[in-house]
């Protein structure tokens, strides 16, 4: 068990707490900048998608996780920046000022649909949300002379100063920075005022208002920060693909996104990654079981959906703090050693809440 | 209106005119009017559904009256409240907390009062994702306030824990704490000792006091218990029904015999109930 001696108010404010930080996450960004050389090629490409997934999972994971506003639409802002992203640089755009381009055309989106949530919450603003996602995936396979419609659009690899990013090496890093500018602007954002009223707007709605937080101009803030950060993703998504089309961008990448934010654990940042890890991960798994399963149900199609599906239920019953609670509950076990007892991370009762004024 | 409603005295914080709300087809307030002195600590009373609630509600502006005006003396001067959007009463100074504790369940004790320092923010969305030096010298310039009213409300053994696994009594504190950290010149207590125990009332009484006289903040507050509100208010409004019954100290109102009515109903209800005089009983005579 580790107590920490706090002698200054600078010390809560640090990103690295203590010197375990430092040496774990010193050690993971050192085994993750020499994995092109350790890693097959194939595995690299999969940790490139992971660190995209990653980046589109902290913008879902600010608004659902910390404003507490659920997108069934995800996708769409996905596709959003993927489609600014094809189009521009195959105009010639230089791929940073694409990138902007991107992120800031799926913000402005991400305002346009964060408008629904000013009035609606819950189920509704998923419905809300989820149409949005419906009209937007029409837009990219009937707006044929910009998206080139069902037939998809080639990409060109990105390009900045003169150099190709073109070698899944030389890619990885590009994706690499951009996941690590993401989390730390994340991270900022969560220790500042800003993160605070998220967090507020999250919990209690009423005592947020009455705190002085401007409840529209927050709520819309968090949707388009989501929102460029899902278009960056989309960028670096479809650079990645070389290739894209309207249905990369449907309900079923919306919901793989919402899944990988709630098995990676809501709230967190870890579990961005987490999620992450998991929904690229558990499509080699599952192809590797196929084996070894009665061919009835190993070729079965929709196996994956099933499995996704089961997955999901068991998190929601059994572990609702997902992949990272699983994680902290099993540290703090290894910390106390042997003293853990099993009801202490058991979730309290929240005492009478008036529902009169929600 | 407003020019004749405006109250001529410089000692009148809150200034509140013949207000009404009706949701529906229910007047919850009528015709209320009343005005909060700067510095004192003023008591709504009444049993429940006289529409205290709803003139905390108003005053906070959750709701909008249907008639009637509300002023308040701003840090700019007299302004009328009821042209201001919800989220700018707290930047006025008005700070309130909540009959059913409406606290951030999953942040620590300390994030709830940073919270509370969300008006005095000085930085904005660009510096906040770098978290550039300004950022960083606010958050402990906000932080050393926030830890003024733990020390002022001895809370330094919760600080850093999550909200959601504190008993109610403290809760109530935390709440206060966070309303406390608005630096508010107006504090608005709905309840403030409900499921409370006799200590933790005896405590929230001295608060209120510390607040008033140390702190200097003018306090509107809700509240049933009869010992805390003629221990701490300087004046009390008994309200039934949603109207005024009567209006003056903790003692003046007690004894009036509309609140008494108003709690116990009239003399006919308990008169029959009464025995005829000179029939007391005869362990007393002797």
């Amino acid at each position: 068990m580790r107590f920490l001696f706090k002698t200054s108010y600078e010390q809560d404010l640090r990103l690295a707490k203590h010197g375990g930080h430092l040496f774990w996450y010193g050690l993971l960004g050192l085994a993750l900048v020499v994995a092109p050389w350790v890693a097959p090629e194939y595995w690299l490409a999969q940790l490139t998608f992971v660190l995209i997934y990653a980046i589109v999972g902290l913008g879902l994971m600010l608004l659902a996780g910390f404003t507490g506003l659920f997108s069934l639409g995800h996708a769409a802002f996905l596709g959003v920046g993927a489609y600014t992203q094809a189009v521009l640089t195959g105009m010639g755009w230089p791929f940073a000022l694409s990138l902007a381009c991107a992120a800031g055309l799926s913000a402005a989106v991400g305002v346009v649909v964060g408008l629904p949530a000013l009035r609606v919450k819950g189920i509704y603003l998923g419905m809300a949300t989820l149409s949005f996602g419906f009209i937007v995936e029409e837009v990219f396979a009937r707006w044929e002379s910009v998206t080139g419609g069902n037939s998809g659009k080639h990409l060109v690899p990105p390009e900045i100063w003169g150099f190709k990013f073109e070698s899944t090496e030389s890619f990885y890093f590009l994706c690499l920075v951009i996941a690590l500018v993401s989390t730390l602007a994340i991270l900022n954002l969560l220790r500042s005022p800003t993160g605070r009223a998220f967090v507020a707007i999250r919990d209690s709605e009423i005592s947020a208002q009455s705190m002085g937080i401007h409840l529209a101009r927050y709520k819309t803030l968090s949707f388009s920060l989501s929102a460029a950060l899902a278009g960056i993703g989309g960028a670096l998504y479809a650079h990645k693909l070389q290739f894209i089309s309207p249905d990369q961008f449907n309900i079923l990448q919306s919901i793989d996104l919402l899944l990988m934010i709630v098995i990676g654990g809501l709230g967190s940042v870890h579990g961005a990654f987490l999620g992450a890890i998991f929904l690229i991960s558990m499509p080699q798994l599952i192809s590797l079981g196929k084996d070894w399963l009665p061919a009835s149900i190993g070729q079965a199609p929709g196996l994956q959906a099933v499995v996704y599906g089961a997955v999901l239920i068991l998190f929601v019953l059994f572990e609702p703090m997902g992949l990272y609670g699983r994680w902290l509950k099993v540290r703090t076990w290894l910390q106390l050693f042997p003293f853990y007892r099993k009801g202490l991370f058991k979730r309290q009762k929240a005492f009478q809440k008036s529902d009169r004024l929600k | 209106m407003t020019g004749t409603a405006s109250p001529m005295t410089d000692d009148i914080l809150l200034s509140a005119q013949n207000l009404s709300v009706r949701f529906g087809g229910v007047l919850a307030v009528n015709n209320v009017g009343f005005e909060v002195r700067r510095g004192e600590v003023f008591t709504l009373i009444g049993p429940n559904g006289a529409g205290k609630t709803t003139v905390f509600n108003l005053i906070s502006r959750i709701y909008t009256p249907t008639t009637g005006t509300i002023h308040y003396a701003g840090p700019d001067g007299m302004l009328s409240l009821t042209d201001q959007p919800p989220h700018k009463v707290a930047g006025l100074g008005i700070a309130r907390t909540f009959q059913n504790i409406e606290l951030f369940e999953h942040a620590s004790v300390l994030h709830n009062l940073l919270i509370g320092r969300h008006t005095r923010r000085e930085t904005g969305l660009w510096a906040d994702l770098l978290f550039t030096r300004r950022v960083r010298d606010a958050e402990v310039r906000a932080r050393e306030k926030a830890e003024e009213i733990i020390d002022f409300l001895d809370l330094q053994h919760y600080r850093d824990t999550l909200v959601a696994g504190l008993p109610y009594g403290v809760r109530k504190v935390v709440e206060l704490a966070r309303a406390l950290c608005t630096e508010p010149r107006l504090l608005l207590l709905d309840e403030p000792s409900s499921g409370l125990n006799v200590e933790e009332t005896d405590d929230m009484a001295f608060w209120i006091q510390d607040i008033q006289h140390e702190l200097g903040i003018t306090v509107l507050m809700v509240e049933h218990d009869m010992s805390l509100v003629s221990k701490v208010s300087d004046r009390v409004l008994a309200m039934n029904q949603g109207e005024v019954v009567a209006m003056g100290t903790p003692r003046e109102v007690q004894s009036h015999p509309g609140v008494i009515e108003a709690y116990l109903g009239t003399i006919d209800d308990v008169s029959n109930l009464r025995r005829p005089a000179g029939s007391a009983p005869a362990r007393m005579a002797r």
